[in-house]
């Protein structure tokens, strides 16, 4: 499981970095969503990665991490997550804003040969 | 301790929190309650920060748990002197822009005076949290205020500018998550006090991931403190914002700053175990390649706003390379030198917009377009045939002006007699004697560098200043309004404050320094157990 979680957050960062680093503003939000998701799962797996283990303790029980799942790094995704969204909505309008304004959709406002 | 002293601590954040809830409620249609709530909130906090400042002159910490949890469960905020004099100096800084944007820029754009509260609470919040993800929270509360202002008053420079600046600060946001998620995993607490009490136990295999995350976590305060390689996009930006926006902007990047300062002495001084002094020379060398840059950009700016924010990374790198140095003496002397250079930049901000509306009557208002004149049309315009031989009066306006331009220029310098050269002597008289050993290298290298950037400083500055004040065409009228000269002489006047309190400015800046460099009581503060606590 180690592995297939750690080469999904290899795959997700780098297309995240390739795709951020390309002149189109479109590109870019994706990439920085990508990267996000990345980063994501990277703070969840953080807490350990176990199957099969409890969300919360038992009834009674006086339980160490040991008998459950790390609550902390679930709690830092969701803010990370919440805050994520709502930048990344801020960002499309930005961009939707600098394609009406510049009339392209490059990074920079202008294409390179101009 | 009385109670309700204790409460003051949080108020900074509360403040305007619920002042800018009720500015989203009460709409944007109604102006003038939206003005009078905003200047009763940036004077509640110019207040509260006073309180605060002589509450926090003591040699123990002051903490505020939420919901009385320890600090290893709950959220703490803290206040000491570090903490308190930066928030000191946002509400400073906020309320001159608050105060200057009441002229004309409010009205500018939706939603200006609720982003602007948001602005304070963001930078109230970081200031005070003893957290890191906490701080994350406030550094998005933050930024995201911030974005909103960098693209008041809209325009296609903004806009493009604007873009640019999310980006780059999303991306930041992104390694300071891994940072946390990584120091967490390791050290298993998010408490800046409890991780810097459990660093001497970390288990040697796991010290070089801890070291990284805590590594990755310092690229992103130094993409916001816009260290040399990170740094690229502040000029720009900067630019391209409206005059208050950009007042503002600029102690954001004193965020960086402040939490580099605040970790890096809390996590790698000498309770750091093995790892106690962790790039240093990172970030010693990282500030005087930024000062260099900076001094580079300061000579290269073609107009004022680029000067401002060239020297804003000047300034930057200062900070940096006087903390890298990692002794007490010169880090209370940056603190000071810190405390000057955020009033005086926050009044060229201002100044420059004054300057530059003398200017360009009737051109747009964004000052990048100005680059595309160049310097030398003004001299083109008014031949000096036409003209009396004699000259004529300087009217009274260009003439308070410019004696402001050269206060900005004399204190960002670092010239006698302002408060910039005493800030300058008090970091670079402790480098060059350490205890009568002979200085390091680096010491003669940082004194070269803080003299040279000075010059170039001050040739930029002086170019700058007979470009807008001597060179002005004739007949250009002025229309400077009192609310908007009235901030910048206020910064002034505070800049010359410190310049004549500087003794006791300076004790309370080596104070803090050596608060932060020997955190016993900042860790004792915060993890003592809470009276009546569960």
């Amino acid at each position: 499981m180690e592995l297939v979680v750690s080469l999904a957050i290899g795959v997700l960062a780098g297309s995240g970095v390739w795709l951020l680093l390309r002149p189109r503003t479109f590109q870019v939000t994706i990439g920085l969503a990508l990267l996000s998701y990345a980063v994501n799962l990277f703070i969840f797996s953080t807490g350990g990665l176990r199957t099969g283990a409890d969300a919360i303790l038992g009834r009674g029980q006086v339980g160490t991490l040991a008998e459950f799942t790390d609550p902390v790094p679930q709690a830092l995704v969701l803010t990370a997550i919440v805050i994520g969204f709502a930048t990344t909505a801020l960002l499309l309008v930005v961009l939707l804003a600098a394609r009406g304004l510049t009339g392209t959709d490059h990074v920079d406002g202008r294409e390179r040969d101009r | 301790m009385t109670a309700w002293t204790d409460h003051l601590v949080i108020a900074p954040i509360l403040v305007p929190m619920l002042a800018g809830a009720a500015m989203v409620l009460a709409g944007g249609d109604r102006r003038r309650f939206l003005a009078g709530l905003g200047l009763s909130s940036t004077v509640l906090m110019l207040a509260l920060s006073a309180a605060l400042l002589v509450l926090a002159d003591a040699p123990e910490v002051r903490i505020y748990r939420l919901g009385n949890w320890p600090a290893a469960f709950g959220i703490v905020l803290v206040l000491d002197r570090l903490s308190a004099m930066m928030v000191a100096l946002a509400s400073i800084l906020g309320f001159a822009a608050f105060v200057f944007s009441l002229a004309r820029w409010h009205r500018a754009g939706a939603h200006f005076h609720p982003l602007f509260q948001f602005q304070l609470m963001g930078l109230n919040g970081a200031f005070l949290t003893g957290d890191l993800f906490n701080l994350f929270v406030f550094f998005e509360v933050m930024l995201a205020a911030s974005y909103g202002m960098a693209l008041h008053g809209s325009g296609t420079a903004r806009v493009r500018a604007g873009l640019h600046y999310i980006v780059i600060n999303l991306l930041a946001s992104l390694l300071f998550l891994i940072g946390v998620s990584v120091v967490y995993g390791i050290a298993g607490t998010l408490n800046m006090a409890d991780l810097a009490a459990r660093m001497r136990d970390i288990a040697a295999e796991d010290r070089a991931l801890l070291e990284a995350g805590l590594a990755v976590l310092g690229i992103a305060f130094l993409v916001k403190a816009a260290m040399w390689p990170l740094g690229f996009w502040l000029p720009g930006t900067y630019a391209a914002t409206a005059a208050p926006a950009a007042a503002i902007l600029s102690i954001l990047s004193k965020v960086g700053i402040y939490a580099v300062l605040r970790l890096w002495l809390l996590l790698f001084g000498d309770g750091g175990g093995a790892s106690a002094g962790f790039g240093a020379t990172a970030l010693s060398v990282g500030g005087l390649l930024t000062i260099a840059f900076g001094s580079v950009s300061v000579l290269a700016s073609q107009n004022l706003v680029r000067l401002a924010g060239a020297s804003v990374l000047v300034s930057s790198g200062t900070l940096l390379a006087a903390v890298g140095m990692g002794q007490a003496a010169v880090t209370g002397g940056a603190l000071f030198y810190l405390a000057g250079s955020v009033l005086a930049i926050g009044a060229l901000f201002l100044l420059v917009e004054l300057v530059e509306r003398g200017r360009d009557i009737g051109a747009d208002v964004l000052a990048v377009t100005r680059e595309a004149f160049g310097t030398g049309e003004h001299e083109e315009d008014g031949e000096p045939g036409e003209r009396d031989a004699i000259g004529e009066p300087i009217p009274a306006t260009v003439a308070t002006l410019g004696v402001s331009f050269l206060a900005c220029a004399l204190l960002i310098a670092g010239l006698p007699p302002l408060s910039g050269f005493l800030a300058k002597f008090a970091m670079l008289s402790p480098l060059l004697a350490p205890g009568g050993d002979a200085p390091p290298p680096i010491a003669w290298v940082m004194t070269a560098a803080l003299i040279l950037s000075g010059l170039a400083t001050v040739v930029a500055m002086v170019r700058a200043g007979m470009d807008a004040f001597w060179a002005t065409p004739a007949g250009t009228p002025q229309r400077v309004s009192v609310v908007e000269f009235l901030p910048i002489a206020l910064l002034l006047v505070l800049c010359a404050g410190l310049t004549v309190a500087a003794g006791p400015a300076l004790d309370y800046a080596t104070a803090a320094a050596e608060a932060l460099h020997t955190p016993s009581d900042y860790l004792r503060g915060v993890l003592v157990a809470p009276e009546g606590g569960r």
